[in-house]
């Protein structure tokens, strides 16, 4: 074998590799927030009373969670523009992770809906709680409290996938050493040494959500 | 030129969808036998072997599927191996299959009450007998679900070889609108094609797995996190 190593060239370019972690890291935090209120009223929407509301969401999660990430980053890329919606690669990055998420965390937001007993709620009706009150403090707390860990898991993955939205070049990690490697043709070291970016980041994300986990729900009694 | 968006153009895409699903065939088949090894080590008795393959697990599920396909093309290209993007495309997503079946199988092995291994013990099997005979075939049934949860993000995740340049599905799709600039129906065609493939599964997956809870069967409270790739 003829090849040899040149880590030292990505050394070099190591900067350029924090900038694109920290934009990854950005883009990823904003698609969680958002992704997370998306399904936080998906999943509200899902025990609504309306048949075509509920219908309504249950087409949009079943329609995300069955077609592949990249199919619906390039439909909203490419497709939408013909509908007049025209978006940056950055906005159009964020649009479909927040999209995907949402779908997902609609799903894992439910599940943990429906895990609340009933009695807690007519507790909640019996002692004169509005219902917005009912929803926030006997309903959505105790909910994700249950749900945290798989929300958690889904955060990550959604991280992971915005190595995806390079092919649009939207402003991330992958995207940046796409660039760098163009250049230097040094591919495999460069995609080997974000490849542990990569990994450190998910680890990091695992230790924060463990850590948010404590601090934020330690004060609701513990888990069932 | 540009192309009108005709019959032909469907049909071309219909045909890709052969080359995702035999990708998918391909990378389950292989996930299926490394998965099996991964699962079975992760319950071996020796920490050392338990410890190898966790880290596999978490170095493949903690790093993006599209990374793995780049240094496995760019990595059997520096071996001298000519950069085929089909053959690395399967082995990449065997790679990748094999570390989520194999943790989804090992929850469902370690989901088997453990008064099954005492009785194995009490029937003076050994640890791999007792694996082959007692608790695999218990685990096999919970595992169909998930599995086959799975298969759905396996088909999706295909959708990443087009990035290397392998024509599935998604490929098939950047030459149709390349050709006749009609994105919109072009990739809604597509996501409605993957639609019909991944759905049946993951329904029928829902329902293997509702039927598993009315049976009363200790359905493996698998964490199989819905996967998006």
């Amino acid at each position: 074998m003829g090849y040899v190593f040149q880590f030292g060239t990505v050394w070099r370019e190591f900067d350029h590799l924090l900038l694109g972690a920290w934009l990854t890291l950005r883009l990823s935090a904003l698609a969680m927030v958002f992704g997370l209120a998306v399904g936080i009223a998906g999943a509200q929407a899902k025990a609504s009373s309306s048949r075509l509301m509920r219908g309504a969401v249950q087409v949009y999660v079943e329609a995300i969670r069955n077609t592949p990430f990249l199919v619906q980053l390039l439909f909203i890329y490419l497709g939408l523009p013909s509908l007049g919606l025209r978006l940056t690669p950055d906005e159009a990055a964020l649009l479909a992770m927040v999209v995907n998420l949402g779908a997902y965390a609609t799903e894992i937001v439910r599940a943990g809906i429906e895990a609340v007993p009933k009695g807690q709620i007519e507790a909640g009706r019996s002692l004169g709680l509005k219902p917005w009150q009912i929803f926030r403090f006997i309903v959505l707390m105790p909910a994700l409290r249950t749900v945290f860990p798989a929300l958690g898991s889904q955060f990550i993955l959604v991280m992971l996938a915005s190595s995806v939205v390079s092919v649009i070049s939207a402003e991330e990690l992958t995207a940046i050493t796409d660039t760098i490697v163009a250049r230097n043709f040094r591919s495999f070291e460069f995609y080997f040494v974000i490849t542990g970016i990569y990994l450190a980041m998910s680890l990091a994300f695992q230790t924060l959500f463990a850590g948010i986990d404590r601090a934020l729900f330690a004060r609701w009694a513990d888990r069932a | 030129m540009i192309r009108e968006f005709s019959l032909g153009e469907v049909w071309f895409l219909v045909l890709a969808l052969r080359w995702t699903v035999l990708l998918t065939l391909v990378a389950f088949v292989g996930g299926t036998v490394g998965g099996s090894a991964i699962a079975v080590l992760r319950v071996a008795r020796s920490p050392m072997l338990r410890g190898a393959a966790a880290t596999y697990i978490k170095v493949l599920q903690g790093t993006p599927l599209l990374m793995q396909l780049y240094l496995v093309y760019f990595g059997a290209n520096l071996l001298g191996l000519a950069t085929d993007a089909w053959a690395s495309a399967a082995l990449a997503l065997t790679l990748y299959a094999s570390a989520f079946l194999g943790e989804i199988w090992r929850g469902c092995i370690q989901a088997i009450p453990r008064v099954q291994w005492e009785g194995a013990q009490a029937l003076a099997l050994g640890h791999f007998l007792a694996l082959r005979l007692v608790i695999l075939p218990q685990a096999l049934r919970i595992a169909i679900p998930p599995t086959v949860g799975f298969l759905v993000q396996l088909l999706k995740g295909t959708s990443l070889a087009s990035i290397i340049g392998f024509t599935e599905l998604t490929r098939a799709a950047q030459m149709v609108n390349n050709a006749t600039f009609r994105p919109f129906v072009t990739y809604a065609l597509v996501a409605a094609l993957y639609f019909i493939l991944c759905w049946p599964l993951s329904m029928s997956s829902r329902r293997l797995e509702r039927r598993l809870d009315r049976e009363g069967v200790a359905a493996a409270r698998v964490n199989v996190v819905a996967v998006n790739t």
